[in-house]
């Protein structure tokens, strides 16, 4: 156990690749928490999607013993946090235990979107900040203009920001020193009740749920008895320990400290995260405000390729279910493709990551529908009813009207881009908030229809500013528009798994984009294929997939026989990735690729 | 019981990986050398061919088919060394077919005499277009009176005589096509190739088309037209198609490649040269190593490097049908019921006809010109399993 006074507890947080991960891996390093022989770079990332991306998509905690150069020895809880938009939750839970953050800043780039957000999170939760300046051993860097674009942009006092290369290891002392000099030590009360947060809870194949807790008052001890407030289940705890970054058990953690335990918890479903933990017997009452959940934004369907296979994607779902509190299912039936399951997600690249995960780990291949968001409809009777499947859509002469979630987005761009992201942002039915200038940077400010943004948006953002431009966005509320559903029939009969809603505005514009990217993806019959898009019952666009005249191989290559037969096994393979649907047989990735807009 | 492999015959396939220059289109096991070991070369194919002998014993030969690459810049020395080698470990069929590619700008009269004393009897020239800036875009080396000139002295020397011309080339109208093609019957001898341009990757054109450059290439309904134009001119000038691309005058069509559509057995000998070899009741697929200076050293050395891989009854079924509907007469049913472990669906038999893509006529199927357009199609749907 360390004196409150000799803790110093903090987030490093950031623009994602900004070098959060390599700077803890410095810290970790000249602590001497890891031996140098076992380093590796961005160590803490360690599932295998987060190594393959290079990203970070779980925040991660260390604890780390630094000697300062006063002589004074200090424990050190590092939370290192990801980037990326979709993963802002664990961000804003992290800061929830710690009392400061590191707000690194790559030098070659600026502030971007998520720094901006994730300052503000910081702010509110009453951090001390100490800005760090990433990446000086880069020629483009430029540390004079990024400290005073944090003064600008952000409004706060760079004058301390202190200057490092995560890379060559320059700097690192003065952030060790920084860190225990400029944040404050956590506060508790020794001898008060047992009060401690769960900060996080995940699945561990051999110890089960393993619980991320900060102790806030009183001590927890290995064999305690203890309670979770939020549904009064009581657990023996059989080990608590801390991370360096690998598990060490330790005895007991005290006042200020993080660490974790284990008590024999099955399912991370039974932990709630953001919850007061306190001991059985003469706890306390008083619980923490808690977290507010993260909720699943997005929502698409999954289907196995092969239905065959629906129960192995099962299995798999729940498996990942168990460790991602966020993502959210439900079974599914689609006439088109059978039967699957409607997932929810924090965003597209949870999405993404979810499904790769599925893909790889458990080796099966899946078809996407097209992401949706949660529309509220009200209905006649004045009932509210939430869709997530545009193929639930009820009975329009019912429906009074619909909803849409909307989203304030911010983008950061260069100057020379500004007017393709207007023009992009105003094509997605934005409406402009803000529009300010940092230097040759803007700095846009939009409410859009999350339902534009959730699709492509950002790949488009990336491709109309050649990547210069970042973004970030917060969830706003609901608002009233004239939305339609839209569906798409193939040789004559609707495919559900690409209907979608839209603008009825917009409609006729969308419509003609997906019968026309379809007709693309679509391989030619034998026959003759119309594809419309049909708004109730009224076609509002429509091509013809003309029939297939000419598939025979011109040259004869002598005997080369088994050349002709692999041609045909990878033809026979190429079916097998189509479903099909009438007489029509539909590639999977069409049910994705049909809605990606161009502009 | 006979086996299997004599619906179609035994002949022989030589492969010359040599030319003067790589055209941008091609994908065939060629390359050009600045120096090549012609003796070294004429050992090598006759040292296997006894190999090949030894393994598979004694058999009539149909044919023997030199191909390449170019072979007609393989020495006359070399060309008999092959024919004499063949022709004493098998005994020659009394009709035998002895072919041998020859490129437009290789052609000699000396030569070609030499190549017919060398027992020659058929020679297939590539000319590929009968204009020049067709043959300049196409890459040739060769020029329109070239391919004339090599034309007339391929005839006067040998009786039979085939060429080869690809269309469907960039900005060709069929207009265009239909006279050159006019043009081209009004030459024919015996037997005509014609083969629509494809795009292969790995090639020069390959990768210029993945650009996006190779700009005007016909679209799938101009290459259809076109291939209906052909097949119709042709049939009317009395070179009625009888394979996807191939034309001949009755009688007059091609032995060799028609033991490869029949399915029957073939030795493949050079570099990455096929082979279909029945040996103690069990089909081989063979291949040698694709890079001419490994097959080279293997061969000298007797060490052969040729993979062989026993066939299972379902791969000859399917080979045997894919081979065989390649050409108007078609393929048999019961032959392909006595290899294949389930028989042809009657059903999709039935729809194939119906959709009027196939003939049944009792124990044969057969594509139908128009069937002919969509054969991977039809192909796909009787070997779906
Ligand atoms: N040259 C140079 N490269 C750096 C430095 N710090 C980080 N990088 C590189 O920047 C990239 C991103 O680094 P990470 O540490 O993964 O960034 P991150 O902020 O953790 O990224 P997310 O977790 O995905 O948000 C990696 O390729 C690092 O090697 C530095 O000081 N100098
Ligand atoms: C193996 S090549 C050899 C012929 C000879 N070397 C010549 O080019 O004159 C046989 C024939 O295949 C045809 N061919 C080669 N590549 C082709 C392609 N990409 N598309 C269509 N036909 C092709 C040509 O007509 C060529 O004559
Ligand atoms: S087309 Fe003929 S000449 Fe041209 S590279 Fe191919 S084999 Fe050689
Ligand atoms: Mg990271």
């Amino acid at each position: 156990m360390t004196e409150l006074t000799h803790i110093r507890n903090f987030s490093i947080v950031a623009h994602i690749d900004h070098g959060k991960s390599t700077l803890a891996d410095r810290l970790i390093q000249d602590t001497n928490t890891v031996a140098d022989r076992d380093m590796k770079e961005q160590l803490l990332d360690s599932m295998d999607i987060e190594r393959e991306r290079g990203i970070t998509i779980k925040a991660n905690t260390v604890r780390l013993d630094y000697t300062a150069d006063n002589g004074e020895h200090y424990v050190l809880n590092l939370i290192d946090t990801p980037g990326h938009v979709d993963f802002a939750y664990e961000v804003s839970r992290s800061m929830r235990a710690v009392e400061g953050s590191l707000l690194v800043v790559d030098s070659t780039q600026g502030v971007e979107a998520q720094t901006l957000a994730n300052v503000y999170q910081a702010i509110d939760a009453d951090h001390e900040i100490v800005p760090v300046l990433n990446k000086i051993d880069l020629p483009a860097s430029d540390v004079d203009r990024v400290a005073e674009q944090i003064e600008d942009v952000i409004g706060i006092d760079a004058s301390g920001a202190i200057q490092v290369s995560a890379k060559t290891g320059v700097g690192i002392h003065e952030v060790l020193e920084s860190i225990v000099h400029h944040l404050p030590a956590p506060t508790g009360n020794p001898d008060a009740p047992l009060k401690a947060m769960l900060v996080d809870s995940w699945y561990d194949a051999y110890l089960g749920v393993i619980v991320l807790v900060r102790i806030m008052d009183g001590h927890l001890k290995k064999g305690d008895r203890i309670k979770f407030l939020s549904n009064g289940t009581t657990h023996h705890v059989d080990r608590i320990g801390v991370f360096r970054p690998a598990m060490q058990n330790i005895d007991v953690l005290g006042p200020g400290e993080i660490g974790f335990l284990t008590a024999s918890i099955k399912q991370v479903r039974d932990t709630r995260v953001g919850d007061t933990i306190t001991h059985e017997k003469k706890g306390t009452e008083d619980a923490l405000p808690g977290f507010k959940p993260a909720q699943p934004v997005v929502f698409c369907g999954l289907f196995p390729v092969d239905s065959a296979e629906f129960e192995d994607l099962r299995d798999a779902i729940e498996k990942l279910a168990l460790n991602d509190a966020s993502f959210s299912y439900e079974m599914e039936t689609s006439a088109a493709l059978g039967f699957g399951f409607r997932c929810g997600f924090l965003g597209l690249l949870h999405l993404e990551v979810i499904r790769d995960r599925i893909e790889r780990e458990y080796n099966i291949d899946l078809i996407t529908t097209a992401p949706s968001v949660i529309y509220h409809i009200y209905m006649k009777d004045g009932e509210m009813i939430e869709l997530h499947n545009p193929a639930d859509m009820p009975d329009l002469s019912k429906v009074d009207h619909l909803e849409e979630p909307r989203i304030k987005a911010t983008i950061l761009v260069p100057d020379d881009y500004l007017g393709d992201v207007l023009k992009l942002c105003q094509d997605r039915r934005g409406i402009q908030l803000d529009l300010t200038y940092a230097g040759s940077r803007a700095m846009v400010v939009y409410d859009l229809p999350l339902n534009e943004v959730v699709f492509d948006f950002y790949d488009r953002l990336k491709s109309v500013t050649k990547g210069y431009a970042s973004f970030d966005y917060q969830m706003t509320g609901y608002r009233e528009d004239n939305l339609v559903k839209m569906q798409v029939l193939v040789n004559d009969e609707p495919v559900d798994a690409l209907s979608t809603m839209v603008h009825r505005d917009r409609a006729e514009m969308r419509g003609r984009a997906m019968c026309e990217k379809l007709k693309d993806l679509i391989p030619r019959h034998m026959f003759k294929i119309p594809i419309q898009a049909a708004i109730g019952g009224k076609v509002i666009a429509r091509e013809t997939l003309s029939a297939l005249r000419k598939d025979v191989t011109a040259k004869c290559y002598g005997g080369d026989a088994t050349r002709k037969r692999k041609l045909l096994d990878k033809q026979k393979a190429g079916k097998k990735k189509m479903r099909q649907f009438g007489k029509v047989d539909i590639p999977q990735e069409a049910f994705i690729s049909a809605l990606k807009m161009d502009s | 019981m006979a086996e299997d492999w004599q619906n179609g015959g035994f002949g022989l396939y030589v492969h010359w990986p040599y030319c003067e220059a790589k055209c941008p289109y091609c994908d065939f096991n060629s390359h050009v050398a600045r120096w090549i070991d012609h003796d070294r070369w004429t050992s090598a194919y006759k040292a296997e061919i006894a190999r090949v002998r030894d393994e598979i014993g004694p058999r009539l030969l149909n044919s023997i088919y030199i191909g390449g690459g170019t072979p007609s810049l393989m020495q006359p020395e070399t060309v008999a060394t092959v024919i004499e080698a063949a022709t004493t470990a098998w005994t020659p069929a009394n009709d035998i077919e002895i072919t041998l590619e020859a490129n437009p700008g290789s052609v000699e009269r000396a030569r070609f005499a030499a190549f017919a004393e060398a027992g020659v009897n058929r020679v297939s020239m590539g000319i590929q277009a009968l204009n020049d800036p067709d043959l300049h875009k196409l890459g040739r080396i060769h020029g329109r009176d070239d391919a004339l000139r090599a034309f007339d002295i391929a005839r006067d020397v040998f009786d039979r005589v085939s060429f080869d011309l690809i269309y469907a080339r960039q900005d060709q109208s069929k207009a265009a096509w239909e006279d050159e093609l006019s043009e081209a019957l009004s030459m024919a001898v015996d037997h005509l190739s014609l083969y629509q341009l494809t795009i292969e990757s790995g090639t020069a054109f390959g990768d210029r088309h993945a650009r996006g450059g190779l700009k005007g290439l016909p679209d799938e309904d101009l290459s259809a037209d076109m291939f209906e134009a052909t097949q119709a001119t042709c049939a009317a000038h009395g070179f009625p198609a009888y394979e996807v691309s191939n034309h001949a005058k009755p009688g007059a069509e091609s032995r060799h490649n028609g033991i490869y559509w029949r399915y029957g057995d073939y030795a493949g000998i050079g570099p990455g040269a096929h082979g279909r070899i029945t040996r103690d009741g069990t089909r081989y697929a063979t291949v040698e190593p694709k890079s001419p200076a490994k097959w080279l050293d293997a061969a000298s050395s007797g060490r052969s490097m040729r993979s062989t891989d026993a066939l299972t009854m379902q791969e000859q079924a399917d080979e045997m049908m894919l081979m065989g509907m390649r050409l108007y007469s078609g393929v048999s049913v019961s032959r392909f019921a006595s290899l294949s472990p389930d028989p042809l669906e009657l059903t999709k038999v039935r729809g194939l006809v119906d959709d009027g893509l196939l003939i049944l006529d009792k124990d044969r199927i057969a594509a139908t010109p128009a069937g002919m357009q969509v054969l991977n199609h039809i192909l796909r749907r009787l070997l779906a399993r």
